[in-house]
């Protein structure tokens, strides 16, 4: 009864349409967002990309302004200085940091001989400074790096680009190319490279620019051959549009998030393989100093000076962490299939 | 599969075949020379050198030489260890390599596998990112500067193994554990993606609506299910594990193919260095070759695409 007394209460006029408003239901409340925004969106909500970005940044700056900053060079030698445990102004007096300038037994080196200088992360066997030559190192490192970016970008581009593009025998004769210079084991190709020629930043640039640029080029040459029968591609053709553009205006455009997912995970494995390089010997050469070599060096004194060799594998983990951990983020923040 | 297979042989001959060329023009072209610690020889005495060493002839003879010998699987002598064959010399140092990577793949495999498991089935909880961390610092933490912590801290500072050196189990713990980090972080990372995306797929739902318990479709539906494609890892984790062994037995001091290897290049000893790049080649060739045949085994898909590509 109840019910009812409610339905007879309901009146016809409330049932009427609403009068339509097209403006208003095509009416966008927000900005709408480009491809980029909408990554940098994602990505900043990565609080492990951010980390690590930001570590990068202050890795960079301190490999850059330290060096410079400093009166000392990585290759000054100063016998009386040597193997002097760290010591930072400040941190000195917080006596559970390692940084009192106490060597393993509790000794104070610096008063004991004397010494009135501050050396942060303490001297080597020779006396150099520590601080100077890590940041040195972290140099070399950011270095190969870029240049491992640059190759993927120049040349793992194209290759694949043209691989990709023009099909058929060239790309048969291209891709048996890539397959041998896979099938031959990257580091034993790095090893031959630096043989020939002296060991030292110009090898491993050459070994580089020859093997770096083999995965960049398959997967740009993938991502070809699945667009270049699109229609807009069809579209541009048909308009007498030449082939490089299409390649560069149209192909390449569309295989960025891809491109740069790859490049960002080249450069830790560049930074790794430098690194590899100099820890056997076979990189950098003293008095030059990369953070491989400086690791290497540190481990000849690890029992009574390991800050030789924990401070330049802190930094050297730190930096291939930091990489890492964005190329996740851009990885994450390009790839759509993520999204949740 | 047949005729895939076939192919994927003759690629692998001639594959071999360009690196045997390639790393003999290669040792050809280096600055440095055998006799180069041995200033004081006599010309006659030099040439006598070169002569038994065959370095008198010139390089097109020898190179059919050096491939004639190759196809009898002699590697040559080397110039340092006493005129020992290079064959024996690998023969002599395989053990301890071979024994440290099996370790070292069983151990990361198995332990890479339940944390990836684990971190897909528990996704965005603790458990998950506590494994994602895992994984990311393993990848990110170079395999030399792993060892050197291990070494300073459970060798040196607590002394619970022993540092460095051969002889015996307890030597194996702190490399096998050094090289397995890597092999952990890969596999762990791989399979938790295989598996999210393994468990979002239908007939993990239909498995589901029919009743089948939670452990059940875990692990007779997804867990078989993304197993298949962790097998492509293999390959390159077979690379990882050979390029860590170069610096594993460096640091640990272990009497293996690595070592031999490092010291080898430093010594100029030409032969010993083609002969282990060209083992090296041919092995990693070879387990890439296999796993490539065994994923078309296992997955019908693939077999059924005539070919991986």
């Amino acid at each position: 009864m109840m019910a009812k007394q409610q339905y007879e209460q309901l009146s016809p006029e409330w049932f009427q349409p609403a009068p339509p408003n097209v403006g208003e239901q095509e009416k966008i409340n927000r900005p709408s967002l480009t491809f980029w925004q909408d990554a940098w969106l994602r990505l900043r909500e990565n609080k492990a990309a951010i980390v690590g970005l930001v570590m990068i940044i202050i890795l960079a700056l301190m490999a850059i302004i330290a060096p410079m900053a400093s009166d000392r060079t990585y290759k000054d030698q100063n016998l009386r200085h040597a193997k002097l445990p760290p010591k930072i102004p400040v941190l000195e007096h917080i006596h559970w940091l390692p940084f009192d300038g106490r060597d393993a037994n509790g000794v104070d080196v610096y008063k004991q001989r004397g010494v009135k200088e501050y050396y942060w992360f303490g001297t080597d066997d020779l006396g150099r400074d520590l601080w100077v030559r890590t940041w040195y190192g972290t140099r070399i490192s950011l270095y190969i790096g870029l240049l491992a970016a640059l190759i993927d970008l120049l040349i793992g581009i194209a290759y694949g680009g043209i691989s990709g593009y023009y099909g058929g025998r060239v790309d048969n004769v291209m891709q048996r190319i890539i397959e041998i210079l896979n099938g031959i084991p990257y580091l034993i190709m790095v090893i031959l490279f630096i043989l020939i020629f002296e060991p030292g930043i110009i090898s491993i640039t050459l070994a580089m620019v020859i093997t770096g640029w083999t995965t960049m080029a398959r997967i740009v040459r993938g991502q070809v051959l699945k667009l270049k029968n699109m229609e807009y591609v069809l579209a541009a053709r048909t308009l007498g549009a030449p082939t490089s553009r299409l390649i560069f205006k149209h192909l390449i455009p569309n295989v960025i998030g891809p491109i740069i997912i790859t490049t960002m995970f080249t450069i830790p494995s560049a930074i790794f393989t430098e690194a590899f390089l100099s820890f056997i010997g076979l990189g950098i050469r003293p008095p030059e100093a990369s953070l491989g070599s400086l690791v290497n060096d540190g481990y000849k004194s690890i029992q009574t000076y390991p800050h030789l060799m924990i401070i330049p594998a802190v930094v050297i983990s730190l930096l291939i962490l930091s990489f890492n951990l964005v190329a996740d983020g851009i990885r994450d923040a390009l790839d759509p299939k993520m999204r949740k | 599969m047949a005729r895939y297979t076939i192919q994927r042989l003759v690629y692998m001959v001639i594959t071999l075949f360009i690196i045997a060329t390639v790393t003999f023009f290669l040792m050809k072209l280096l600055p440095g020379s055998p006799l180069q610690n041995q200033e004081k020889l006599t010309p006659e005495q030099r040439a006598i050198i070169l002569k038994e060493y065959g370095l008198d002839k010139p390089v097109p003879v020898q190179y059919v030489q050096y491939l004639g010998n190759l196809l009898k699987g002699d590697l040559g002598v080397s110039f340092q260890y006493d005129n020992r064959p290079v064959t024996e010399l690998i023969g002599d140092r395989i053990g301890p390599s071979a024994q440290l990577g099996f370790q070292a793949i069983v151990l990361g495999t198995l332990v890479g596998l339940v944390l990836g498991i684990l971190a897909a089935i528990r996704h965005n909880s603790w458990g998950d990112y506590t494994a994602t961390v895992i994984a990311v610092i393993g990848i990110s933490v170079p395999s030399f500067v792993l060892a050197g912590f291990l070494q300073y801290f459970i060798g040196v500072k607590l002394q619970w193994l022993p540092v460095a050196f051969w002889e015996g189990f307890k030597y194996t713990i702190m490399p096998t554990l050094a090289l397995s980090v890597g092999v952990i972080a890969n596999t762990a990372r791989f399979m938790r993606t295989e598996m999210l995306e393994v468990l979002s797929s239908d007939y993990i739902l239909t498995a589901r609506a029919k009743g089948i318990s939670n452990a059940g479709v875990i692990i007779k539906h997804a867990i078989r299910n993304s197993l298949i494609p962790v097998i492509t890892i293999l390959g390159p984790m077979a690379v990882n594990l050979m390029t860590g062994t170069l610096v594993i037995e460096k640091i640990f001091a272990v009497p293996g193919l690595g070592e031999q290897f490092v010291r080898s290049i430093e010594l100029n000893d030409y032969p010993v260095i083609m002969g282990t790049t060209l083992f090296y080649s041919a092995l990693l060739i070879f387990v890439i070759f296999i796993v490539d045949i065994l994923y078309g085994i296992v997955d019908p898909r693939i077999r059924l695409a005539g070919g991986k590509k």
